[in-house]
């Protein structure tokens, strides 16, 4: 659709942010431009930022919502560190977004929004359209309402507010003429999405085209930009956010196992999509069940192992912490059962919409008693999928819980997926043993496989199979209620080391950059593409650093420590205050350095780079 | 599961598990795991069908005196598990004990909500109105004044009666019946199996050790047809030894009066258990304040949990088709390289 005169700048890659009021639209706005970058080949990574608040005070720092979007001609692995353009509907959203724009980037500002009141409530004394600040950066005001409020006066059927709520199409018809896209796939979107209102239809396209003629017609912007599509592997990709391909990952590991999916959760921030997505698929028999609460949802999910389904349940911290005694009433039934704990900032309460990694600890040690559990993490959106299939398989075959460690950073960002072929993801192998007739030897529910340590998987409405489970320690074998020193000694131990023996069948750790030398990162779950695009930029800069992204975290790799071993220097970035540097200490008796970043964010590239140079001197 | 043409020839014996019984001489709990194991070979659900779920208390170690399957849980949880295991297969006969502080303290919300739901189990919630196992102190269900460990003074709290929190929730089918009266205990049991739904029972159970007066007025049979109205769908509310005495209603109040000059049978209510305004008249009555109805008080059909469930997977499955992951994976905007 460009205008062959315009003047275009070639990029490899462009950050973009739309910040806005909580009620302005602008996740929408954000997912259609990514919906767009994305089909058209870019690759993309996408970070939306949102408060708590369903509708803060409208106008206030507290209020604003964001959604920025890297998108690329090459592989990329992070949404970016600082947006070159910024969108800022009003001047709450400049002001939070202004400190991470790049220096020289564009701003373009509704100057209608930047009312007295506006500017007080975002805390601003003068007007930074006018007092100057701004220098620096290329500014374009644009008086976005009122311009379109007028195209949009023959549609009498929408009132004034109707037509407002329009403007945020206005905004991304300006980014499209910007970045030289087309419209089409966002006027479908509308036509379905609002189908039936079509006023509503009418609006929303006349605010998109106008505001992509208004950036041709009137040349307000110095600069065009183009991003050539990405050199992506061969194949058919989508969009996925890290709770949708959890959710896939979830419904293909049941369709894996000849299994019936239940997932049995309560609301909660940011693992409610997880359920959202699940509850649409009832095509596939997946049984949702939302639960009274986080107890009750986990409590559920042991019914149903019991019963033979693959159970899965999905939460955040604060319901962990609640779960944590029927978690550990699943690991002494011994039953296969996935928790996904989608972590968001902590303690207690903590930041519901923002993301760190600060729940290792809980998942490895907070339950009464010794109580091994195998933990994984996915690195990033896509590998949700890739992650709730291997925490399947590993529950299955070690007759056990697994905790999946999500984050809100992973859950809600999105990038492309590679769509496998479902037929060439091997099948999970489930045994359950046959009924027995009266005469034949009693069934002992407690009698391991020699080589993984798992119980059989007997479940109820398989003749003479009958058996009783429960919480209180065992005899082995017969799982019959024993206070018996030696059994009790002997049942922590097996189940020790039936979580240990998983080792045997989870890959080796890999390492990304020099076998040996001066420095090793060692990250985990959804730091991953921060910390690898960091020690890439350093290794360009020929600096002497490898990287080794764990996913899984209980049991470690084989291999780990004698890589660990391998470097001078073993530095572990967090979003935590050193949660796997503290495990790693003791397990390897090592020096492990901790980089321990809470901010509630992802780490940036260029926080990584500066902590190899600080490091390597 | 196992299909129905293999005949059920189950006895008594075919329930009872390896494992030595435990509880107190002379325990109520006995009495309920008797009638148990004799009313299941008469319900016509193979035994491997059968589930017994518990949380913790002295009335949940009775899943391990059970020959079923079964899963000795965590305080107060059963009915979650419980819900688990009958949504992924509804097939199963599920069975729920609970006691009056694993049911209405701990576990008092799960309660409220399995009942709400109507998922398809039978839960018996053994009413002793003391703490057993932790050794004599107050329950939600102990009376005002109760002294007991914890309160030497005298309980400041006001009980909670187990049939008006089950009407709060809409239960579908109520009952209430007595440890010391097997005959009626067995058939009320087997009513609740019969029942498709939450099946709420409130067993009145003797504590010989820590509440051993709390019943004394209905298990003696000089005294406790005097305390104690049998209902039975269709008939009037006749009781007392001499079947002397009746229930009737006062404006909205239930009001005892004795059969002869001045009331007859025809003043009487007559027990219909499908009226839920008279179950919630019922569940009110408890012993000692007033006689205590015992028997199915209130009995309804409606969908289970699982019904409304399986229906949404057929309609589903009917409008989308059976699930398919190529489709799923490419229902969103793809591009191809």
């Amino acid at each position: 659709m460009s205008d062959s005169t315009d003047l275009f700048n070639e990029l490899e890659s462009v950050v973009i942010r739309f910040a806005g009021d909580s009620g302005d639209g602008m996740q929408l706005t954000g997912t259609q431009f990514t919906n767009t970058a994305a089909v058209i080949g870019n690759d993309v990574s996408t970070m939306p930022d949102f408060p708590a608040e369903i509708r803060a005070p409208a106008g206030t720092l507290a209020g604003v919502s964001g959604f920025q979007v890297n998108f690329s001609s090459r592989d990329i692995l992070t949404p970016g560190d600082t947006p070159r353009v910024l969108f800022a509907m009003n001047p709450a959203a400049l002001k939070v977004s202004v400190p991470a724009l790049e220096s020289g980037g564009t701003i373009i500002v509704n100057s209608d929004a930047f009312t007295r009141s506006n500017l007080a409530k975002a805390g601003y004394e003068s007007n930074p359209l006018e007092d100057g600040s701004l220098e620096g950066f290329q500014l374009i005001d644009v008086p976005l309402t009122s311009l379109n409020r007028e195209a949009l006066k023959d549609i009498e059927e929408l009132s004034t507010k109707d037509k407002d709520r329009c403007q945020n199409f206005f905004a991304l018809g300006m980014a499209f003429w910007m970045f030289d896209r087309p419209l089409d796939m966002t006027v479908d979107w509308i036509q379905k999405k609002f189908a039936g209102k079509d006023a509503v239809i009418e609006g929303n396209i006349k605010a998109l085209h106008t505001g992509y003629y208004f950036g041709e017609t009137t040349r307000t912007f110095q600069h065009r930009y183009r991003i050539r599509p990405a050199t992506l592997p061969p194949g058919t990709y989508r969009k996925v956010t890290g709770n949708e391909a959890m959710a896939m990952g979830l419904v293909t590991a049941a369709k894996k196992m000849g299994k019936t999916l239940f997932y049995g959760t309560y609301p909660i921030t940011p693992a409610s999509d997880i359920l959202h997505s699940l509850a649409t698929l009832r095509n596939f028999d997946v049984r949702t069940f939302q639960a009274e609460d986080e107890i009750a949802a986990m409590g559920s999910v042991i019914g149903a192992a019991f019963g033979g389904a693959l159970a899965v349940t999905g939460t955040s911290g604060p319901g962990v912490a609640l779960k944590s005694e029927a978690i550990n009433l699943g690991i002494m039934l011994e039953l296969p059962m996935v928790i996904i704990n989608v972590q968001r900032g902590g303690p207690s309460t903590g930041l519901p919409t923002k993301t760190e990694q600060s729940d290792l600890l809980q998942a490895m040690y907070g339950r009464n008693g010794e109580s091994p559990i195998v933990v994984i993490a996915p690195s990033g959106p896509a590998d949700c999928f890739n992650a709730a299939i291997e925490a399947s398989r590993l529950a299955v075959r070690a007759m056990t819980p697994v905790f999946v460690l999500s984050d809100g950073f992973l859950a809600n960002s999105s990038e492309p997926w590679l769509i496998p072929n479902p037929d060439d993801i091997p099948a999970i192998e489930v045994k359950h043993p046959q009924g027995r007739a009266a005469d034949d030897a009693p069934f002992l529910p407690y009698k391991r496989d020699p080589e993984t340590m798992a119980r059989p998987w007997a479940i109820p409405g398989t003749q003479g199979l009958e058996h009783r489970l429960g919480g209180l320690s065992k005899e082995p074998e017969t799982g019959n209620v024993s206070y018996v020193p030696e059994h009790n000694e002997q049942m922590n131990s097996d189940r020790a080391e039936k979580i240990a023996r998983l080792a045997e069948v989870i890959p080796d750790q890999e390492v990304f950059g020099p076998e040996e030398g001066d420095l090793l990162l060692v990250s985990w779950g959804g730091t991953f593409g921060a910390v690898r695009s960091g020690v890439a930029r350093a290794q360009r800069d020929g600096k002497s650093v490898a990287h080794a992204h764990l996913r899984y975290l209980n049991p470690f790799p084989k291999n780990l420590g004698d890589i660990l071993k391998r470097y001078k220097q073993v530095i572990v970035p967090e979003l935590n205050r050193g949660q796997l540097a503290f495990l790693l200490r003791g397990h390897f008796a090592m020096d492990i350095k901790s980089y321990s970043k809470m901010h509630a964010r992802p780490f940036k590239i260029s926080e990584i780079t500066s902590k190899i140079e600080e490091a390597l001197g | 599961m196992t299909t129905a043409t293999i005949p059920l020839e189950l006895n008594r014996k075919d329930f009872v598990s390896d494992q030595a019984v435990r509880w107190c001489p002379g325990c109520g709990d006995y009495s309920i795991l008797a009638q148990m194991q004799k009313t299941l070979p008469d319900i016509g659900v193979p035994k491997e069908n059968i589930v017994f779920i518990s949380g913790i208390g002295c009335s949940s170690r009775f899943p391990y005196y059970m020959n079923t399957y079964g899963i000795h849980s965590i305080h107060g949880r059963a009915p979650t598990l419980a819900s688990g295991l009958q949504i992924a297969n509804p097939d199963l006969s599920v069975w729920v004990i609970t006691g009056d502080g694993d049911g209405l303290s701990i576990g008092g919300n799960h309660l409220l909500h399995v009942i709400r739901r109507n998922v398809n189990l039978n839960i018996i919630l053994f009413n002793n109105r003391i703490y057993g196992l932790t050794k004599g102190q107050f329950s939600p269900t102990s009376r005002s004044g109760k002294r007991t460990k914890s309160s030497p003074m005298g309980s400041i709290e006001q009980p909670i009666n187990p049939l008006v929190m089950a009407m709060a929730a809409n239960a579908t089918f109520v009952a209430r019946t007595i440890d010391s009266n097997p005959q009626h205990l067995g058939d009320i049991l087997h009513q609740a199996a019969m029942h498709k739904g939450a099946s709420f029972v409130e067993v009145y159970q003797n504590c010989v050790i820590f509440n051993p007066s709390e019943w004394d007025g209905l298990g003696d049979r000089k005294v406790r047809d005097e305390n104690i109205i049998f209902l039975e769908d269709g008939k009037p509310m006749v009781f007392g030894k001499e079947s002397n005495r009746g229930l009737r209603l006062r404006g909205y109040k239930p009001e005892i009066v004795d059969l002869g000059d001045e009331y007859s049978e025809e003043d009487l209510l007559v027990h219909d258990v499908t009226q839920k305004d008279l179950a919630s008249i019922l569940s009110v009555m408890e012993y000692p304040e007033s006689p205590v109805p015992m028997g199915v008080i209130r009995k309804v059909e409606m969908p289970t949990y699982s019904d409304g469930l399986l229906a949404q997977v057929a309609k589903a499955q009917m409008t989308k088709g059976v699930g398919d992951l190529a489709k799923l994976f490419h229902s969103a905007d793809t591009w191809t390289i």
